[in-house]
């Protein structure tokens, strides 16, 4: 497996969307890669911060209503 | 020459998740909170010539959106008697065990986390306004709303390894970014 492709593994394990054999390549490939083994640890730090922030979105209907009130009130 | 400029056109695209989850956790009502960023949507636009370009927008905005929420709070404290809390010990099913009930719990920080949580959250949506545009909404869907890649795609006309492409750029640009204060 080449850095590349571990990368691209490893961000598909964020969402859960690795494979089992995917990951089993993974886990062998940061054995002896040592820049990959730092961005999977930052990645996965990543992925614990925005579990832990528990952020929320506005919706992109709720944004439209806002736009268009903020819009109506500008044209006035 | 101020430094500062409004561009209402983008306060929506721009601020309007930043300032619901810095209203979510203060009001702890999504239709509450949705109202009260309104309010400042429009507030800020009418007093927009006030602006004198010495914050930034976002910093402007949330001072407005501060005194909303203490609006609310003083609107729903008239209603007195319903913030008051009441213990009842004196019942008889309960006597001989309240002693042990009013004992601090050490592992409850939940005061404590929230507020660390909050901030980490304003620290991801901070460095989210760093990503460009598309980037950031297919980055958010995805990681924040949760959304499916194929939907993701869809919706932007994409292919999977573009996705990936964008999210792998996102992620490392967040890494970077949060680095130094929350990883």
């Amino acid at each position: 497996m080449k850095c590349e492709e571990a990368g691209h593994v490893c961000d598909k394990n964020q969402y859960k969307e690795a494979s089992f054999k995917e990951r089993v390549k993974l886990a062998i490939h940061l054995i002896y890669c040592g820049a990959c083994r730092k961005y999977s640890f930052n990645n996965n730090k990543l992925t614990k911060a925005f579990k832990k922030s528990d952020l929320k979105t506005i919706s992109k209907e709720d944004k439209n209503t806002l736009k268009d009130k903020l819009h109506q009130e500008m044209s006035k | 020459m101020p430094k500062h400029q409004l561009d209402p056109n983008k306060w929506v695209d721009l601020y309007s998740d930043y300032l619901f989850n810095f209203t979510i956790v203060r009001v702890s009502d999504v239709e509450i909170a949705k109202d009260l960023i309104s309010e400042t949507f429009l507030a800020g636009l009418k007093s927009k010539d006030n602006f004198k370009g010495e914050a930034s927008e976002r910093t402007w905005l949330i001072s407005i959106l501060k005194r909303k929420i203490i609006d609310h709070y003083r609107k729903i404290n008239s209603k007195k008697g319903k913030a008051e809390v009441r213990m009842s010990y004196n019942d008889e099913e309960s006597e001989g065990d309240w002693l042990e009930e009013r004992v601090s719990d050490p592992f409850d920080r939940t005061a404590e986390d929230t507020m660390e949580n909050e901030e980490l959250g304003l620290a991801i949506l901070n460095c989210l306004g760093t990503l460009n545009e598309k980037q950031a909404t297919i980055f958010k869907m995805k990681t924040i709303d949760n959304f499916d890649t194929e939907a993701i795609c869809n919706e932007y006309n994409i292919t999977a390894s573009n996705l990936w492409v964008i999210i792998h750029r996102a992620r490392k640009a967040m890494a970077d970014c949060l680095e130094k204060t929350w990883l």
